[in-house]
């Protein structure tokens, strides 16, 4: 009990120091591969620190909610990164919330964080809360989509048992596995901001989104923001790594050594995750803002065929 | 008669004649000055005890006995009885009456014409009561009848406001058609001995093809009710037209009284059920929730979006119903307890956010004299207590965790999930489709509604009327804030609320979902809990405790300091608020996402050559397809014959008599030819 | 049969269904030539599996004959008449992307039911393989209809066509000839309708075949 206690107590805590650490692992891979120097990886760090310490300057008509939304985006968020597996399976509380209440988790942030675009009463802030929900309106039924077919596979949505089920021979060569892979990406790649629906690297551009809905931040309030857009993409990388490469994670019961390997074999999915997803944003050009329904009709449609494809395979 | 304990028929039905007196005595208190707290004060009183008795037979079992009152037919008698359904949904009818008299109080004050309002409120209340209490199908009519006309009478209460004429004669049009469906459909189900209590109708049952008709009718009458898509045009003119307070009581419970007569007759009375019948219920619900929502974010009208927004969760609760028919006609009695639970789930939910909506609704009018989105903003800073918990209502009904709107579509999503054990392939195929539709609804609904609070009551006041706002009375907040609360507790403490509807799942579908109220740490576990469980307690917990943990020690270890000064904006700041995103610009890119396909959507821009001083401009054309479809259609015919009929008006007597005499001869002629 | 066979043999006629879906969501018609090119390898490599598993090494001649004809010589062909043509390089729809794909989903599920339903006692195998094959014809045909340009059509027919070859493959025993004799009828109609393309290029200067519509008189 304790033991599983402190497990999941490190398990938040190391979510909470790896996620900064990665997004800086990302830009420095990113300026690397254009043959740049980069910010040193411990630069988004200091960027919070030095964003801790100033004073927080409010537009003249934000409201108390604006205030607030911080704190709520980044404990919804931080909450539902310590729900998803990372290196240990079937942590104490995993059971608290199931893969869905985990993807609502991040609704319930990204409904408030749109809130705080519309807060200030600028033009810009309404973009950027419009425009999110508009792509979180295409994203969420892939998501859906997603969770189905795993579901289906695994008997469960619970993902310490998803994770077991992949690990077991049962599993097999699929399809559809490889859809909601893909389709998984997609929404992750939306979800996040990254390019090509949107660029984190931007401040100033009509095409922003993110980006948009937090002009009218600064200081500690930005800092936790900051904070939870990391956490956000470490849990992405945690669940498509929970999900399809399950392998190094200590299972329930395992001892101490069991568990060291699992962060180990963590760090390593992460290191991965981010240097492929450096690649893939050198590589691709970001899209116009109305093509981004065809991406993400994209990942819907991978979802749904996953789903269909699965019942071929399950009904023989 | 049965002895007055509280959990009786006749219980329930003595209250139902205290609304009755109450409607009688206000025809003339009306015009009296002050009538209005005293009204509504009675009303609360009633209803209070009302779901005081209700809660008592849902919690306790239902009471054995049943009244006959000598009404109505003289060989039948009017039948009333209660059982687990009824208790659910009188306790559900009588909570949303408790609210909106409590509201009414309050905002009854600011009403011009308090005698079009006051009589019409209790028979209203009375009326929905009645239809849940009846027991046999004359009387069932009678009350829908009747609460259909004091719904319609509230409708036309500001007849010569606007358009609220024109949702009147629609209402009531509507209306008729969707009693005469279910007429129709009683009239199938009591064959040809009339056996019109709902007693002799279940042991009756039905064959299968007038069983197939019957529910045809069924969807027709009560969806129509209910709001169901394509049914569901007269919804978003009638909610909106009626005072705020009739509003709430018509979007958050009128509609659920519609499901539950879709529930009493197919269900219930109708006997088994074939599994194909889930499948138009099933589309119809997907189809329902995805255009109410798209609707919904296309409005400017704020109870207008509300309205539409019904349509949507309709669609949810519709169809948790139809997973409960394919589950049940497979035979797979624990997934369809699942699925009823979560229907009922949400009918309760629906009830409770809707209701604080429509409820803030009315006190931004109140405030500001004004329901177009475009003119308000900024309410936060002058109507505080309302715009909290208008807030709540909103992540509720957007189905954030850790609130109830979550909790029920999260039961709703792990029904879908046991679809594939179901042998027919239509139903395979089908289900998940669906479920990718409530996902898309659930996204849109989170899109509408930060729309709908970030518009009304954050940014910069974009009219002179927003920016002179003040807070409502304390009334009208208090009603707000019991609902709420239950919101919470409801999403927070799911359990509790599964448990105390397994008497009335168990009643329908003769399984119940696993007691959830003795599980550790009060988490719900539908099926099993490798499979899936949640905790809304834990969720609720944890995010408090990090939010706050967060903020103190930010505040503590780093910096407090807070400087107000102009918004930053890119460097573009602009003083006037027509700057701001308005409604419409909110919504504009998932309308070109949606909108060429869903409502034909066209848009004009207009464009002046370089130079030229006049403004740009954006011209948009959204069209009801649903309306244009079939109901101008229908129109058309309708006029089309009655104009041909009215050629009957101008006859000589002598053309009127062979009409009769060539009438006689055919009939009689049918009459010898008949076998 | 194994369990690793089957998986594999799922896997490849899913990805050729996968493939269709891109074939539909491409807007470029060089990307689409690739899409279609990248088809074929699934394809050949779909039926030497099945050459593998059933033990029948002509299958191998067929799928040597996707690779070589589909997967190189007729995209390589296609790529040259285009530049030569000096054809639009963007796919013309007649319907947009996101309707075609909720259509090709429905078409999907439909096959999905029929196939099915109708090879209930079948090998499951063949069973699998049929369902795939019906909805990636189905799919080519919607390709077909929901295109303007004719080089984009002969795309739909011809991953039709792999369709077919597919549910040949998956029925056992069918005869070599009849492959052989598939894979030659689709380089005739290739060659046909490329000699087509230039005589419609010479008289009436587009591809479009909404052009041939107009100046056949008729009225869309």
């Amino acid at each position: 009990m304790i033991f599983d206690l402190a497990i999941q107590n490190a398990q938040m805590l190391l979510v909470l120091a790896l996620a900064p650490l990665l997004t800086g692992f990302i830009r420095k891979v990113k300026a690397r591969l254009l043959r740049r120097q980069g910010p040193p990886l411990l630069q988004p760090y200091r960027d919070l620190l030095r964003l801790l310490r100033k004073e927080a300057v409010l537009a003249e008509n934000a409201s108390w909610l604006f205030r607030v939304i911080p704190y709520l985006i980044f404990a919804a968020t931080w909450v539902a990164a310590s729900l998803v597996p990372t290196f240990a399976a079937g942590l104490m509380f995993n059971w608290s919330a199931d893969l869905i209440a985990v993807i609502a988790l991040l609704g319930s942030a990204r409904f408030f964080l749109a809130l705080a675009g519309m807060d200030a009463g600028t033009s810009f802030g309404g973009i950027g809360s419009s425009r999110e929900m508009m792509i979180a309106t295409l994203a969420e039924p892939a998501t859906i989509m997603i969770v189905f077919t795993l579901a289906l596979l695994a008997g469960s949505t619970q993902l310490s048992v998803v994770a077991g089920f992949m690990l077991s021979p049962a599993v097999g060569l699929r399809v559809s596995l490889g859809l909601a892979l893909v389709a998984l990406v997609m929404v992750a790649i939306a979800e996040n901001a990254r390019i090509p629906i949107d660029n984190p690297a931007t401040h100033l551009e009509l095409t922003m989104v993110h980006e948009a809905m937090l002009l009218e931040y600064s200081g500690r309030h930005l800092a936790v923001i900051e904070l939870a857009a990391s956490l956000k993409l470490l849990l992405y990388m945690s669940l498509i790594a929970c999900v399809f490469i399950p392998w190094g994670q200590a299972q329930p019961g395992g001892g101490a050594s069991a568990q060291m390997i699992g962060v180990a074999a963590y760090i390593a999915k992460l290191a991965a995750g981010g240097v492929l997803l450096a690649l893939f944003e050198t590589a691709v050009a970001k899209m116009r803002v109305f093509r981004v329904s065809d991406f993400l009709g994209a990942a819907l449609m991978l979802g749904l065929l996953g789903t269909l494809l699965l019942f071929v395979s399950r009904s023989l | 008669m049965a002895p007055m304990i509280p959990a009786s028929p006749a219980f329930a039905l003595s209250c139902v004649g205290a609304l009755l007196a109450i409607a009688v005595l206000a025809i003339p208190g009306g015009r009296l000055r002050d009538a209005a707290p005293v009204v509504y004060g009675a009303c609360l009183a009633t209803s209070l005890v009302a779901l005081g008795g209700a809660l008592i037979c849902l919690l306790a079992g239902p009471p054995a006995s049943n009244v006959v009152l000598p009404l109505g037919l003289p060989w039948v008698g009017a039948h009333f009885r209660i059982d687990a359904l009824a208790a659910f949904f009188l306790a559900v009818v009588n909570l949303g009456a408790v609210a909106a008299s409590l509201y009414g109080i309050g905002y009854g004050r600011h009403e011009s014409e308090p005698q079009r309002v006051l009589p019409f409120f209790p028979a209203f209340l009375a009326g929905m009561n009645l239809v849940v209490l009846a027991d046999d199908a004359f009387s069932f009519l009678l009350a829908w009848e009747f609460m259909s006309l004091a719904s319609w009478a509230l409708v036309m209460a500001h007849h010569r406001e606007g358009d609220n004429a024109r949702a009147g004669y629609v209402y009531i049009v509507m209306a008729s058609f969707g009693t005469l469906a279910l007429l129709l459909a009683f009239g199938l189900l009591a064959g040809p001995e009339g056996g019109y209590a709902f007693a002799a109708i279940r042991a009756h049952g039905a064959s299968a093809p007038s069983a197939a008709l019957v529910l045809g009718l069924v969807l027709l009458g009560a969806g129509s009710k209910a709001g169901l898509a394509p049914l569901h045009v007269w919804l978003p003119l009638a909610h909106p037209a009626a005072p705020s307070h009739v509003s709430a009581l018509m979007s958050g419970v009128m509609t659920k009284v519609a499901v539950y007569g879709f529930i009493r007759i197919v269900f219930d009375l109708l006997g088994p059920q074939a599994w194909w019948w889930g499948l138009p219920v099933l589309a119809a619900g997907g189809g329902s929730a995805v255009l109410g929502v798209l609707y919904a974010l296309m409005q400017n009208d704020l109870k207008r979006v509300l309205a539409y927004s019904t349509i949507e969760n309709i669609g949810l609760i519709f169809v948790g119903l139809g997973l409960t028919i394919a589950f049940e006609a497979n035979g797979f009695h624990a997934a369809a307890a699942l699925a009823l639970t979560a229907a009922l789930f949400h009918v309760f939910n629906h009830a409770l956010f809707k209701s604080i909506l429509f409820f803030g609704a009315g006190a931004v009018l109140t405030a500001t004299g004004e329901r177009q989105m475009d003119r308000l903003g900024g309410l936060i800073h002058k109507m505080p207590l309302t715009s909290f918990l208008v807030l709540i209502a909103c992540a509720a009904i957007s189905a954030l965790p850790p609130l109830n709107g979550f909790a029920s579509e999260w039961l709703v999503f792990q029904a879908i999930l046991l679809s594939p054990q179901l042998p027919q392939w239509g139903l395979k195929l089908l289900i998940p489709a669906v479920g990718a539709l409530l996902a898309l609804s659930a996204a849109l609904a989170a899109a509408c509604f930060v729309r709908v609070f970030g518009i009304v009551f954050l940014g910069r006041p974009r009219s002179q009327q927003a920016r002179d706002a003040h807070e409502v009375d304390r009334w009208s907040i208090s009603a707000m804030a019991m609902l709420a609360a239950l919101c919470v507790i409801a999403g927070v403490l799911p359990g509790f609320m599964i448990d105390s509807i397994a008497s009335v799942v168990d009643a329908l579908t003769g399984a119940r979902m696993p007691a959830q109220a003795s599980l550790q740490w009060l988490s719900i576990v539908p099926v099993a809990e490798s499979r899936s469980s949640y905790n809304g307690l834990l969720v609720f917990a944890f995010i408090a405790a990090s939010a706050s943990l967060a903020a103190y020690a930010i505040h503590r270890l780093a910096s407090q300091a807070v400087r107000r000064a102009p918004a930053w904006d890119c460097g573009f700041p602009d003083p006037s608020p027509s700057t701001q995103y308005s409604a419409e610009s909110f919504s504009q890119p998932i309308q070109r996402v949606f909108g060429s396909y869903v409502f034909k959507a066209s848009e004009r821009i207009d464009m002046p050559a370089p130079g030229d001083m006049r403004p740009a401009r954006i011209k948009v054309e959204l069209r009801d397809l649903a309306w244009e479809l079939i109901y101008a259609p229908i129109a058309q015919a309708v006029s089309f014959t009655a104009e041909r009929l009215n050629r009957l008006q101008f006859l000589t007597i002598r053309v009127y008599l062979s009409l009769v005499f060539f009438a006689l001869v055919t009939l009689l002629l049918a009459l010898a030819v008949w076998p | 049969m194994g369990r690793l066979e089957f998986d594999v043999a799922h896997l490849l006629a899913g990805g050729l269904v996968l493939m269709s879906f891109m074939l539909l969501y491409q807007d470029r018609l060089f990307a689409l030539l690739n899409v279609f090119a990248l088809q074929a390898v699934v394809l050949a490599l779909s039926v030497s599996w099945q050459a593998y598993v059933q033990g029948a090494p002509h299958l191998y001649v067929t799928a040597a004959i996707a690779l070589v004809f589909k997967a190189i010589v007729i995209p390589v062909a296609l790529h040259r008449i285009i530049v030569r043509l000096g054809i639009h390089r963007e796919v013309e729809n007649v319907v947009g992307v996101g309707p075609t794909m909720l259509a090709g989903m429905g078409l999907v599920a439909l096959s999905m039911v029929v196939m099915l339903r109708v090879t209930a006692d079948a090998y499951p195998l063949a069973r699998e393989d049929l369902a795939f094959a019906l909805s990636v014809v189905l799919l080519g045909l919607l390709m077909m209809v929901t295109r303007n340009n004719a080089v984009s059509q002969i795309v739909g027919f011809m991953s039709l066509e792999n369709g077919l070859i597919l549910a040949a493959t998956g029925a056992k025993g069918m005869p070599l000839v009849v492959e052989i004799s598939v894979a030659f009828s689709v380089l005739i109609a290739f060659i046909v309708i490329g000699t087509l393309l230039f005589r419609i290029r010479e008289r009436f200067d587009t591809v479009d075949a909404d052009a041939l519509d107009r100046f056949r008189g008729g009225q869309r």
